[in-house]
């Protein structure tokens, strides 16, 4: 099953690599790990997607807690909760591809963020599987370039994370 | 009043009321050395290798309730502490480690003696810290003692760069700590415990498993009790013993891989299991698929919620700190009035006889060659089971846990978790300065001591008495078994040829040598070494090569699939 965890740590050097150094040790596995400082600049927050039997995020997320920088961790996917990635991706645009590459991304609310005689490049947020749907949607031969965040969650309605 | 980091550091070590520091100078922390010396509050133990300062100080810490120092010079002075770290860290043995570092800027610049002390440890310490600043000195070791004793306790490592020590900042030692990430759970939840409680009144065939965490949260007393009460059998790991009396007549013997017969059979089949403090280890329960083919009810007790349902599903967990958890549970016990039922205890108790009728460490005496059991039930007796004693890893260190009936808690110290060979005669450094007039005992492999035989050095110029009784098999006899048992007697690598004479090398360092080959003398050596007793006294056993340790479960088999003895293979 796929989980997404997250993480209130301390903002301090060094955090981060306790998490990664944790997931790598005990063999976990992790999809992608986000991080960034909160409104509150002495905390980060992170969002780790993880995939594993009920036990393994079990024992995951008490070894989170064990650390001693982490403040909270929520696995947030055993409740209703919104994900979003951003990515950019760069497309090799020329004659009539540069129109159906423009409606493609306009049917996913992506935005054209720069351009140039040959290429663009899209903005696009959403969550994974849109993400992928619209790498899927376009010829991928077109596909020059792309780079995504990875997933940042936040729970849906009154569920908060904070101290 | 401004004082310089290196001062600060050792202010704060003082603060700490603590006695001794175990080390190794070396450039990074020649300022700190500076300051050790200009005082007579903390002292200062110069070991001959740093892994040996560190398992000195981890010892001082397992066989007192206090928190144990090292301080090692940056480089090769944490590389080599390291194995130290790993083995006191898989153990849960509160410690604070202090590193010299270079100098900040010179930080990431492969400096001379730089290495990346935080990320080399950090999979082995409980917590670390670089220090950045002098004015953080303080407070970061205040934590530091605070995190290694606290919650499960663990190894914490503190690296400051030279330029820290150097620099100079006001001194005020925090009184307390707070940390909004670190709020270790003490009370267990009330409903568990009750459910607990009702569990263990309503058992048919209750059974006792109690581990480190007895030991290490000093929680024999109301273990006792709870033993007691309840009427049941009760089992240790092997860093548990001591945990209970092992006289007693409701102790069964240490369980798992080499547990007594009785031990094994009680765990699996119990119908109600309470895990106090142990951690449901892989040599512990055997295959876990075969444990949980019998249906029983498992309570656990452990502070840390991740020893919790990790390898054995249980059905009441109880997170909390044991002492006030086994509160908890013997006042319920005593408001009820209500006892497990007479009856069916009985029965229990009749079945555990029976097992235990089968003398599972009985063992071929001989008028020829020396049985290593011999030697431990020997010293058993003439230390009339009363002293701390160390053990290397081996087969010799399951016959001691085996045979050494350990009454009380803290004095039984090895290496489980990480199994270290070479922890024997530095643990019994550490010991015997915490302890100075007690009779400390080293049971130790020609192997093993090998591995830390320098510090016979340190021995001597802390005149510190050990009596090591190294069981010379001339094998690596662990490995030499596993090697006979499942290698087709293929013994690669297990042999020890070229072995130095012991007693001499002994007197070379300047202690007594005694070299024993006759049954007959065992006894005599023993008393000898222990009327001695401002002597370290080295005692070279030789014993018989071919000897095994049973009972033995083989891996991945079941915790009852026992072999007994070399009829059984
Ligand atoms: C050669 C060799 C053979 C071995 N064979 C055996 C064997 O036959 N049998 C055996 O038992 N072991 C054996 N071991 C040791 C084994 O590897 C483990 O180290 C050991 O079983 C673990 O003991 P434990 O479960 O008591 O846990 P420990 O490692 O002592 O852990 C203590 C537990 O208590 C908890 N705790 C700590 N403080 C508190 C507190 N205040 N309140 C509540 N809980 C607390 C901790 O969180 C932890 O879960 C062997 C080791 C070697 C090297
Ligand atoms: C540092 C280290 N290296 C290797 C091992 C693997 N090992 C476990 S027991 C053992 C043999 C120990 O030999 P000895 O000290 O002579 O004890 P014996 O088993 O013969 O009693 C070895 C090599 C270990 N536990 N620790
Ligand atoms: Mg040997």
């Amino acid at each position: 099953m796929r989980h997404v965890i997250s993480v209130l740590i301390e903002n301090e050097a060094g955090a981060l690599s306790r998490v990664s150094g944790l997931f790598s040790a005990r063999g976990y596995n992790i999809e992608s790990l986000t991080v960034a400082p909160t409104e509150d600049g002495s905390l980060s927050r992170m969002t780790i997607i993880s995939t594993g039997s009920d036990d393994i995020i079990e024992q995951i997320t008490k070894q989170l807690n064990k650390l001693i920088e982490v403040v909270k961790v929520v696995d947030l996917s055993e409740a209703a909760h919104i994900e979003r990635e951003l990515m950019l991706i760069k497309v090799r645009a020329t004659g009539k591809d540069r129109e159906e590459l423009k409606r493609v991304a306009d049917i996913f609310r992506g935005r054209i963020i720069d351009v140039t005689d040959s290429t663009y490049v899209i903005e696009l947020t959403g969550n994974t599987a849109k993400i992928e749907s619209f790498v899927g949607a376009i010829d991928s031969s077109l596909i020059l370039e792309t780079v995504r965040t990875g997933v940042a969650g936040i729970g849906r309605g009154d569920r908060i994370l904070r101290l | 009043m401004l004082l310089t980091g290196a001062e600060i550091v050792v202010r704060c070590l003082a603060e700490e009321k603590v006695e001794y520091v175990f080390g190794y100078p070396g450039g990074a922390v020649l300022y700190l050395y500076d300051e050790l010396f200009k005082q007579d509050k903390v002292r200062h133990v110069l070991v001959r290798h740093e892994q040996a300062a560190l398992h000195a100080a981890d010892a001082y810490s397992r066989s007192t309730e206090r928190v144990g120092v090292a301080l090692v010079t940056s480089g090769p002075g944490v590389t080599n502490a390291v194995t130290g770290i790993a083995t006191a860290y898989m153990d849960s043995i509160p410690m604070v480690i202090i590193t010299g570092q270079v100098p900040t800027a010179a930080i990431g610049q492969d400096a001379f003696q730089e290495c990346d002390t935080v990320g080399i440890t950090r999979p082995c310490v409980k917590h670390n810290f670089l220090v950045k600043d002098v004015k953080d000195i303080a407070p970061t070791i205040k934590k530091a003692f605070f995190i290694a004793k606290t919650g499960r306790p663990g190894p914490v490592l503190v690296d400051i760069p030279k330029d820290i020590t150097m620099a100079k900042a006001e001194f005020d030692y925090p009184k307390s700590v707070t940390m909004r990430s670190y709020n270790p759970i003490t009370k267990g939840h009330q409903g568990q415990i009750k459910k607990a409680v009702q569990l263990l009144l309503e058992a048919k065939r209750p059974m006792i498993y109690a581990g480190g965490g007895v030991v290490l949260s000093d929680a024999s007393d109301k273990l006792a009790k709870l033993v007691r009460t309840l009427g049941a059998p009760c089992t240790n790991t092997l860093m548990g013993l001591g945990a209970y009396p092992a006289t007693d007549k409701q102790f069964v013997g240490m369980l798992g891989m080499h547990g007594n017969y009785e031990a094994n059979m009680a765990m699996q089949y119990c119908d109600v299991l309470i895990a106090v403090g142990a951690r449901f280890d892989d040599r512990v329960i055997g295959n876990p698929a075969d444990f949980a083919r019998v249906a029983r009810k498992i309570i656990h007790i452990d502070i840390d919620p991740s020893s919790i349902s990790k390898r054995v599903k249980v059905d009441v967990p109880i997170v909390g700190n044991l002492p006030d958890v086994l509160d908890d549970i013997l006042r319920l016990l005593e408001a009820s009035g209500d006892r497990p039922d007479k009856e069916s205890l009985a029965e229990w108790w009749k079945q555990i006889e029976e097992w235990r009728s089968r003398d599972c460490l009985k063992y071929k005496h001989s008028d020829e060659v020396i049985k290593p059991q011999f030697v431990v039930e020997k010293l058993w007796e003439i230390t009339k089971g009363d002293a701390f004693v160390t053990s290397d890893v081996g087969q010799h260190q399951m016959w001691a846990a085996q045979y050494y009936k350990f009454d009380k808690p803290r004095r039984w110290l090895n290496s489980g978790g990480l199994g270290t060979m070479g922890v024997g005669i530095p643990y019994g450094i550490g010991v015997q300065l915490a302890h100075p007039g007690s009779p400390v005992a080293v049971i130790t492999g020609e192997g093993s001591v090998q591995m830390n035989i320098q510090e016979l050095s340190t021995c001597k110029q802390y005149r510190i008495p050990l009596k090591i009784c190294s069981l010379n098999n001339r094998y690596l006899g662990m490995v030499r078994q596993w090697q006979e048992f499942i290698h087709g007697n293929r013994y690669s690598e297990s042999y020890m040829d070229s072995l130095p004479d012991f007693a001499k090398l002994a007197e070379a360092y300047g202690h007594v040598g005694l070299r024993v080959e006759k049954p007959g003398d065992v006894e005599g050596a023993l008393r000898e070494a222990f009327k001695r007793k401002n002597d370290l006294v080295f005692i070279d056993f030789q014993v018989d090569p071919t000897e095994n340790v049973y009972p033995m479960v083989m891996g991945g088999k079941g915790l009852t699939d026992m072999i007994l003895s070399a009829e059984d293979l």
